[in-house]
């Protein structure tokens, strides 16, 4: 069986041309993914740019939400009869990170479903590319859990989140195959393919559509694909624990 | 007995089966990736536990060649 994945409860560590070093290289990384040439503008996303990108989503989430916090307190001490303008600003600071997050969590929702064979024979394929253990995860959920150098993977038919920080931030990033019409364990496969070839080349190909708490992405995920978000989880965690 | 896929929309295609030992078979199956790769396809292989490589000529060891379609951010 090719490419066979570490089951997601044991955590082996990486064969030594994959020592899972937090640190990719940086602004000078040859990215090996052909896609990348299609993006040249954007610099390598390595776990540096990661980081900054994470911080300045932060920074720009705290932006939408402080101000409106700020105005619904304000209100209140400054005219308390207003306290419906102030509850209405305090539900948009709350409705604003939520959709940001929703947006995240929707690389991982399923697509529409092909023909019922076409599928059946997708899944072979990708169950080859993968452990057993990762297959009857992906049986349960529709996901597929990865360990990278930058953190553990949880890869979907139209993208794939990135836990990092033992596993409380959570990066969504938006991929999508050249055919809309795959099957869905095919699309996975192809995400999972170009992530293993090269994965600083696929988080700067992919989209950033989301990074924060993995427990806001969490909640705006299916119930039925929240237990792959936690396998991974529990990946990061447990490398954090055995290499830093 | 080594081959080449192609994922497609019927969930996988097997384009050529080939074994070192049959010069015949390899030819045709280096002829067969060489055609998908003109259509745009981009062909990878396991390297590993977790590792893939892309490849650019047909590599007669290998198990499994599967062929992909690029991908872009969505």
């Amino acid at each position: 069986m090719a490419g066979e994945v570490a089951p997601a409860a044991h955590v082996a560590p990486l064969p030594e041309t994959a020592a899972p070093s937090r640190d990719v290289a940086g602004g000078n990384a040859c990215l090996s993914l052909p896609e990348a040439a299609a993006v040249h503008w954007r610099p390598p996303m390595d776990a540096a740019r990661l980081r900054r990108r994470g911080a300045l989503w932060t920074l720009t989430t705290a932006a939408h939400v402080l101000p409106f916090l700020a105005a619904g307190v304000l209100l209140l001490v400054i005219q308390p009869l207003a306290v419906a303008v102030s509850l209405a600003s305090f539900a948009h600071a709350w409705i604003i990170p939520m959709l940001y997050a929703a947006r995240g969590a929707n690389v991982l929702r399923p697509r529409a479903r092909t023909s019922a064979a076409a599928e059946r024979t997708a899944l072979g394929l990708l169950g080859d590319l993968v452990g057993h253990d990762a297959r009857e995860l992906h049986a349960r959920t529709g996901l597929v859990v990865e360990r990278g150098r930058l953190g553990v993977w949880t890869v979907g038919e139209a993208g794939a989140v990135l836990l990092t920080a033992r596993g409380r931030r959570a990066s969504c990033f938006c991929v999508r195959v050249a055919d809309p019409d795959l099957p869905s364990a095919d699309r996975i496969a192809h995400l999972l393919l170009a992530l293993r070839a090269d994965e600083v080349g696929f988080a700067t190909v992919a989209n950033l559509a989301f990074s924060g708490a993995r427990w806001r992405v969490r909640r705006r995920l299916p119930a039925a694909m929240r237990p792959a978000l936690e396998a991974a989880a529990a990946q990061e965690r447990a490398l954090d624990r055995v290499y830093d | 007995m080594s081959r080449l896929v192609r994922m497609d929309r019927t969930g996988h295609t097997t384009l050529a089966e080939w074994t070192a030992a049959d010069p015949q078979a390899v030819e045709a199956a280096a002829a067969a990736f060489r055609e998908e790769l003109d259509r745009g396809y981009f062909a990878m292989v396991s390297t590993g536990e977790g590792h893939a490589e892309q490849v650019k000529e047909l590599p007669v060891d290998a198990d499994l060649v599967i062929l992909r379609l690029p991908i872009s951010g969505g």
